[in-house]
């Protein structure tokens, strides 16, 4: 594959920081020790009267030591800063295009907030009576949020919105075996809900009916629904809003028909952002559902994660929720362990408590107005994306008749028609121009060459104007030299990634010393 | 959207801009979108909770106030682990994994994310070291979920209807492990050793057959000690036919033989000793990693981050999205794998400690634990009443201490002892029955000799 420099010198505003920071490997020194920890107390190294390591079984006594790069504490810090320099995040700046992931700004008080002593020193262990002050504030944001979702009861230990909906699975399973009914093997989900509502419940060995969206409404459709529907449906596990920003015109029928013959409803709120405040799961009859904190309550995506998946349920899901609930008794806060139905754990501990503080700190600062007016913004904010990125040449978006909440599914198949330029080519260039590269589409990709950007409640209106001219920009280049967009990048740090080697597992390297097996004769260059 | 709504967290609430963007919009109310959701969908009500915004300061003010009632572990000698261990920090973990750079990155691809993308593959390069293992996967929920998503591989690789898993495994790993295999297989405990804790070998090969999928052992167990018999459980796992899987705690790598030694084909750690703070649990982070064999790599529940070439010669990229279509991400339902957003900070922060500390460090600060479990245990076996040879193995960092010929309830011991500014081990008692009156204390570099003296003394008050 042939590179042409030349398009380098093509002017976009920006530059990316190139720092070509070698695999950390290939720095430092040989024989640098970094005295962090102490040694033991010579008293106690005394006590022991013989060295310690022989106290290990010899089995278990290793032999060669683990090779550890060697580096001096300067330069670790250099080399981590120059990969966080190496890095786009919502604080860096135009984070618009990443849909389904609601970039939006994490208050810096927040941050602070969560990384006292007060919560970083404290262990998950530690008697109620002195880590009052947590529970109280998980007790709070759970009653909140059981309001602003219209649920009765809440969790916060999945780790991650994937995680939540594999909770709610769980429960699912459970909630039907305590009545008996362990025939009930189907989940129904739609393509356009997120993966995790087809991934978690086959993780659990359930059926999973995926439903599509009808291509002129967008929605899945009266019909349809009634055809998957059977004594053997365990659930629907469904997504509101549509990753399409698209809202189900029958989603309150789909549930009522759910309902009527036996099965639960799951509503997976990754989506939530738009809908603060104007709607809540529970009030159309969900029986669980679940939040991404570190989506629409503002906790930081944290480098994909650490985040939240809040699940929420009604009362009589409330004796499935993992173990253990915290409680109030009036005066006290407690952690209830004694839960005989319970699923259990999904895993250790209570769950990322950074996210609770923060989301918790996030309501309290804007207020149930503050919220609501928020989810306005992000649908005012889109639909203004949505006029601007329309006037783009060869610009199209998917159910062109439906209004679009939090987000929009666009496609340059137009584009690609007339030019040969791919949406993957686009999101290669558009890092040139110095915005982050975009959320194409979940799968399946039932839009050809599918965009979808979600601008959340706290970008600017700077920031979709330039969004959209981007586009406008790398439109005209497809149109006059598409081979510039499909050569991209041209202004990052890096240049074109070569696919094969990921797709081969004897090809692929997640260690270094993988790597350095697979292509022994390979030597980094310097200042590319 | 009345107009008047103007907030320091929505830029384009500033009046003139939200006019701007209606006319722009061609709407007067963004009402008129929202009429787009069913009216049997809306709610119009008004929320239950705190209505007025506050200002930075006030929502400062009242969250110190609250989260100042927690007693935290600095302010106290605590002897808790349990999974989740009190190990010292170093600054530079902090201040990295404080920079808004990683803190609020999430999904960029590899041109833009770059050093996301390097930092977790050089955290996976590191940790393959330590387990002497090629393959290393991208973080995790945490330790216990890696260990449930291992099982899931193992019977992913062998359809085979059984599980077997040490009895000292903690109840809530046990409980995690059971849900993540509900759908599959069983799980079955081989029985301990009474004596030493260690696996017992016969309950092994009575409970191994054609029907075992895995074989998971902890190094060092939860109850603290080395399992001594990796090599030997591990070949009687593979005579079988299952897959033998090590679940570790990576700190003790530095001075452990690594599970790549022992034949393990699959390992599974938690990396928060890693410079992670104990934060309630929220520090936890979960790596998976396997031998370098294209059936087991197609198994990997998670992101594989992965080094590649660019179309430039010598350039090195970073790419999360190495065997892309074997996630639920691409092919849903058919991966029977859920990991998304997990703990990719924490991952790298990992990163960060072990390229600090280097294997020197690493060492120095086993020895110093060993130095002061070594310490601590034999003056505690001084105290009347006190056994720490319920089980006659070699602990690393934390160890069962058996309280049952005090005739005193570990709860009114720990009781007791945080009066006097000492958090106890933890309570076993309702975990393990059998164990009955016991707590699993933990010990690291952090403990000072005044700190382990002072538990000496206390106890000795406590219990005379």
């Amino acid at each position: 594959m042939s590179y042409n420099k030349e398009y380098e010198q093509i002017e976009t505003g920006y530059q990316a920081v190139r720092w070509h920071e070698p695999v950390i490997y290939n720095l430092g020194r040989h024989g640098i020790i970094n005295e962090i920890t102490p040694q033991a107390d010579p008293e106690i190294q005394a006590a022991a009267k013989y060295d310690v390591e022989n106290m290990i079984p010899e089995c278990m006594r290793r032999k060669k030591e683990p090779s550890l790069p060697e580096l001096s504490e300067p330069e670790v810090v250099r080399h981590y800063v120059r990969l966080s320099q190496n890095n786009f995040s919502y604080d860096s700046g135009n984070t618009v295009g990443l849909g389904t992931c609601t970039m939006k700004y994490s208050p810096k008080i927040n941050d602070q907030l969560a990384t006292l002593p007060e919560v970083y020193e404290l262990h998950p262990f530690q008697k109620d009576e002195q880590i009052q002050g947590i529970l109280q504030i998980m007790y709070e944001l759970r009653t909140w949020l059981a309001e602003i979702a219209g649920m009765d009861e809440f969790t916060f230990q999945a780790r991650g919105g994937a995680h939540g909906v594999f909770i709610n699975a769980a429960m699912i399973k459970a909630y039907h075996h305590s009545h008996g009914e362990d025939f009930r093997d189907e989940i129904i989900t739609s393509a356009v809900s997120h993966p995790a509502n087809g991934g978690c419940p086959a993780a659990l060995g359930y059926k999973v009916i995926t439903l599509y969206p009808d291509p002129v409404t967008g929605d899945i459709g009266i019909e349809q629904m009634k055809a998957a529907i059977s004594s053997h449906t365990a659930a629907m596990m469904m997504t509101a809003p549509y990753d399409t920003g698209v809202f189900d015109s029958h989603l309150k029928e789909y549930i009522d028909m759910v309902h009527e013959v036996g099965g639960l409803v799951s509503l997976d709120q990754a989506n939530f952002n738009g809908v603060i405040g104007h709607l809540r799961a529970g009030d159309l009859g969900a029986d669980m559902m679940h939040f991404n904190l570190h989506k629409t309550f503002s906790t930081p995506h944290g480098s994909v994660g650490p985040g939240t998946g809040a699940v929420g349920v009604k009362k009589p899901l409330i004796p499935f929720l993992p173990k253990p609930l915290v409680i109030f008794d009036g005066k006290e806060y407690h952690t209830d362990y004694n839960r005989p139905q319970s699923i259990g754990k999904v895993g250790n501990f209570m769950g990322n408590i950074g996210s609770v503080i923060r989301a918790y700190a996030w309501i309290k600062a804007l207020g149930a107005e503050g919220i609501t007016e928020a989810a306005s913004m992000a649908v005012l904010n889109n639909n203004y994306l949505i006029k601007k990125m329309l006037q783009v040449k060869g610009m199209g978006i998917a159910w062109a008749n439906r209004a679009k909440l939090q987000e929009a599914r666009f496609t340059v198949e137009e584009l690609f028609q007339n030019t040969g330029v791919t949406t993957f080519d686009i999101n290669r260039r558009v890092i040139d121009y110095g915005i982050i590269s975009y959320f194409e589409s979940h799968e399946p990709m039932i839009v050809p060459n599918p965009i979808t950007p979600e601008p959340s409640d706290s970008v600017t209106v700077d920031d979709l104007d330039r969004f959209a001219e981007v586009f406008d920009c790398i439109s005209k280049e497809a149109y006059s030299n598409p081979e510039i967009v499909k050569s991209a990048p041209h202004r990052c740090a890096l240049h074109k990634v070569l696919d094969g080697p990921l797709n081969d597992p004897k090809q692929l390297a997640t260690t270094w010393r993988a790597f350095l097996k697979r292509n022994p004769d390979f030597t980094q260059a310097k200042g590319i | 959207m009345n107009g008047e709504f103007v907030h320091r967290f929505l830029p384009n609430s500033a009046p003139e801009t939200k006019r701007r963007m209606l006319k722009e919009v061609g709407i007067e109310n963004i009402e008129e979108i929202y009429a787009e959701i069913p009216e049997n969908c809306r709610f119009h009500g008004k929320l239950n909770i705190p209505q007025e915004p506050t200002s930075e300061f006030a929502v400062s003010k009242y969250l110190r106030n609250v989260l100042g009632k927690n007693i935290s572990t600095d302010k106290m000698i605590s002897f808790l682990g349990a999974g989740c261990w009190n190990h010292y920090v170093p600054a530079i973990c902090d201040n990295i994994n404080s920079r808004s750079e990683f803190v609020t990155a999430y999904s960029g691809s590899e041109y833009v994310d770059i050093g996301r993308q390097q930092g977790l593959f050089e955290t996976a390069s590191m940790l393959g070291e330590l387990l002497d293992m090629d393959v290393v996967g991208a973080p995790v929920y945490d330790g216990y979920s890696a260990c449930g998503d291992a099982m899931l591989m193992a019977y992913r690789s062998n359809g085979r209807s059984q599980a077997l898993v040490p009895s000292t495994i903690s109840r809530d790993k046990l409980d995690t492990i059971k849900l993540y295999s509900s759908g599959w297989f069983d799980i079955i405990q081989v029985n301990a050793d009474p004596k030493t804790g260690q696996m017992d070998l016969e309950d092994l090969k009575l409970k191994i057959s054609d029907k075992t999928a895995a074989v998971l052992i902890e190094n060092p167990t939860y109850l603290g000690f080395i399992e001594e018999q990796g090599q030997i459980i591990g070949d009687i796992a593979h005579q079988a036919g299952a897959i033998f899987i090590t679940s570790v705690e990576p700190l003790s790598l530095g001075i452990l033989t690594p599970p790549g030694q022992y034949g393990a084909d699959i390992a599974v750690l938690d990396a928060q000793p890693l410079g992670m703070h104990q934060n309630f649990g929220g520090g936890q982070v979960g790596f998976i990693a396997c031998q370098d064999k294209p059936e087991m790599i197609n198994l990997m529940p998670c992101w594989l981050y992965s080094a590649t070439k660019t179309v430039v010669e010598g350039e090195l990229a970073y790419s999360w999205h190495a065997l892309y279509d074997r996630m639920f991400y691409v092919i849903r339902d058919e991966a029977q794998n859920f990991t998304g957003t997990s703990a990719g900070l924490w991952g790298i922060t990992a990163g960060i400690y072990l390229s600090l500390l280097g294997s020197y460090g690493l060492a120095q600060v086993d020895k110093t634990i060993l130095y002061n479990v070594n310490y601590i245990r034999k003056a505690l076996n001084s105290i009347s009443g006190i056994n720490i040879n319920r089980f006659a193995s070699t602990p690393f960092q934390e160890f069962v201490v058996d309280f049952n010929e005090t005739h005193r309830t570990v709860e009114e011991i720990n009781t007791a002892l945080s009066k006097k500014g000492i958090i106890g081990g933890k309570d076993l008692s309702k975990e393990f029955p059998y164990l009955e009156q016991s707590a699993l204390y933990c010990v690291t570099e952090i403990h000072t000799k005044d700190d382990l003296d002072k538990l000496v003394i206390a106890l000795k008050e406590v219990l005379a």
